[in-house]
């Protein structure tokens, strides 16, 4: 096996990796650096568990090659949040029972927050839109849908008071 | 939710105060924050990847095993066959009296559905373990399959599994599990009408988001550890025990958070040949299903086919209820003459028929086993049982809730299982239904209630 040194930002800190050549994103995070936040269920870019950031965009990390991440800005679950806080996002999952067994739940609340970053005031279908790469197996997809559109309300709110 | 105390007052304690009410999962912070350790949310050094070589046929004879090619890829440590198993035939209720042992965790002589694993590969990497798999090679002679429970049972059908020297499961002697209480060929001659339907399923995969797998790390003194994400922790362990000729206490089993079960984890597959692979090997073995053997090979819920027959009066009375039941158990029993019982006791549905006739036929095809999923043995039932009920309405005119209200089992009644009804419901829930339905009810079946049949 070849291997090829990656720089790249991972949850805000400068992350170098010699990684093995055509190995995932997927597996760098989780059999390397031991990162479980982010789950598998397919490994074949089918049910979203494995989503990540990757400059701001959410991304399939089974179909991403770790060696094409150079210079680039990742983000996983365990990035979302400082140590200790909670993200609305995460919050509103919670209040909400939109997590059951809560494997989908990574990727689901990584995909709703790169919407959320692009778009602070999603209808109900842009938010259906945005988690339409991600399959929930328990919870049903309502609550999931739900606890979006309550984050996103909760995070306009502090902006309109400032305004 | 709403919780109705207007029903059964006076009978019994108000006082369900968890009812209606939303409370915080305990686990759902750790689901939130990437925190929650699944099976695999681990890593061990020295790690060995098993991947399966499995029957490419439904039916068909092993002719020879080669595995010289595939010992040759680099990073292979070694591969199992049916010889390395101490006891290669088991069933997983042997211990609630399920018998005889009719599947093998390795096949040896005969596959008997598509994907039945048959040699495990152990290697360093996923990679290798795959491509040493894809170099195992079998010699086969394609047998005849059956796929229909009715086919199966006929005269001169392939035999599926000689374990049971007939394609069906033996209840206690019998060919299936029945209950007669009555006389429907005399109740069928006075009736006003004779409904006779057929209903049937599909087999449905569960499609966990998480597939199914586990780790087995030697631990001291040869001790093991298997992080599992089985939905059947003891099944697990007492089969596991039997198929190694193991002491329970050489075997650990940690469970924990499953990534998505619904019945589709409850087998026991994957650990006892990790379990073993880790003993020859001394080292962690993982076996983790692919998506596509999640999809293929693990347990569904089992096809039914389903006829009823029923006697019918004018009135609206049920009077006679017959009812033929195949489920389709795949090549092995698993958790299905189990899940067969389930559905004769459920049968003729929750209403009081003084005719009753019922046949359960647990039935071995070439298809994947089926095995525990929701309800099983009761769903696909209930759907047959109540579209059923609305035929029935439908024919003499009734209005369907009040149909169900009029034969719906009343405490004190006696059932075809002969057991007296108790802390019947039924009758209340169709009344609430049609509450919220805004579904006007007669006055007889607003008042009805299960405590006392109305005369
Ligand atoms: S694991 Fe990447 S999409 Fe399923
Ligand atoms: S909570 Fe289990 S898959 Fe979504």
């Amino acid at each position: 096996m070849t291997k090829v040194p990656v720089e790249f930002t991972l949850n805000t800190r400068e992350q170098n990796e010699f990684v093995e050549t055509g190995s995932t994103l997927l597996s760098a995070l989780r059999d390397r650096l031991g990162l479980y936040g982010t789950k598998a269920g397919c490994h074949q870019g089918t049910c979203g568990a494995c989503t990540v950031i990757i400059d701001g965009e959410p991304h399939l990390s089974c179909l991403t090659l770790a060696e094409r991440c150079q210079g680039k800005d990742v983000t996983t679950l365990e990035g979302l949040a400082p140590a200790g806080a909670l993200h609305p996002l995460q919050q509103a999952f919670m209040d909400g029972f939109a997590a059951q067994c809560g494997f989908c739940t990574p990727g689901m609340i990584l995909a709703a927050k790169c919407l959320l970053d692009r778009n602070p005031d999603p209808t109900r279908d842009e938010v259906v839109d945005a988690i339409s790469g991600n399959i929930c197996r328990c919870t049903g997809y309502e609550p999931i849908i739900a606890a979006i559109l309550t984050a996103a309300q909760g995070m306009r709110k502090p902006a309109r008071k400032r305004a | 939710m709403e919780y109705r105390k207007d029903y059964f007052t006076g009978t019994q304690t108000q006082d369900l105060t968890e009812v209606g009410v939303t409370r915080q999962r305990s686990d759902v912070l750790g689901h939130v924050t990437g925190k929650t350790q699944y099976y695999a949310d681990r890593q061990f050094a020295g790690l060995l990847h098993l991947k399966m070589v499995r029957s490419p046929h439904h039916h068909a004879r092993i002719k020879s095993i080669d595995v010289a090619k595939a010992l040759k890829v680099p990073g292979v440590v070694r591969i199992l066959t049916a010889k390395d198993v101490p006891q290669n035939i088991y069933t997983i209720l042997c211990l609630i009296q399920v018998e005889p042992n009719d599947e093998p965790v390795l096949a040896f002589d005969k596959v008997r559905f598509k994907g039945e694993q048959i040699v495990a590969v152990l290697a360093e990497s996923e990679a290798a373990a795959r491509d040493a798999a894809a170099k195992v090679k079998i010699v086969y002679e394609v047998l005849p399959a059956v796929f229909d429970v009715e086919e199966a049972l006929k005269p001169g059908a392939p035999l599926v599994n000689e374990y049971h020297g007939r394609n069906y499961f033996t209840y206690e002697g019998h060919h299936c599990r029945r209950v007669r209480y009555g006389d429907v060929e005399r109740a069928f001659a006075k009736a006003d009408h004779v409904v006779e339907e057929m209903y049937q399923s599909s087999p449905i995969e569960h499609a966990p988001t998480e597939t199914t797998g586990c780790i087995v790390v030697p631990d001291q003194n040869d001790r093991y550890t298997c992080y599992s994400n089985t939905q059947a922790l003891y099944f697990t362990l007492d089969n596991t025990a039997l198929i190694l000729n193991s002491p329970f206490q050489k075997l650990r089993l940690v469970g924990g958070t499953v990534g998505g079960g619904f019945g589709g984890k409850v087998d026991v597959i994957t650990e006892p040949i990790a379990f073993l692979a880790a003993m020859l090997t001394k080292r962690p073995v993982k076996y983790e299903y692919s998506r596509e053997e999640e999809m293929q090979v693990s347990s569904p819920r089992a096809a039914e086919r389903i006829y009823i027959k029923d006697g019918l009066m004018k009135d609206g009375r049920i009077t006679a209820r017959k009812v033929t039941l195949y489920v389709d158990a795949g090549a092995y029993s698993r958790h299905s003459p189990y899940g067969t019982t389930k559905a004769a006791a459920h049968m003729p549905g929750p209403y009081t028929i003084p005719n009753v006739w019922v046949d359960c036929h647990c039935v071995y095809t070439n298809r994947t086993p089926s095995s525990a999923m929701r309800g099983f043995g009761v769903t696909i039932g209930d759907f047959a049982l109540e579209v059923q009920m609305d035929k029935l309405a439908r024919l003499i005119g009734m209005d369907p809730m009040e149909f169900r209200i009029l034969n719906a089992y009343r405490d004190g009644d006696m059932k075809a299982h002969q057991k007296q009804v108790e802390g019947a419901a039924l009758v209340e829930c169709v009344q609430a239904a049609a509450d919220l339905a805004r579904w006007p009810l007669c006055d007889r079946s607003k008042t009805a209630s299960s405590l006392k049949r109305e005369v």
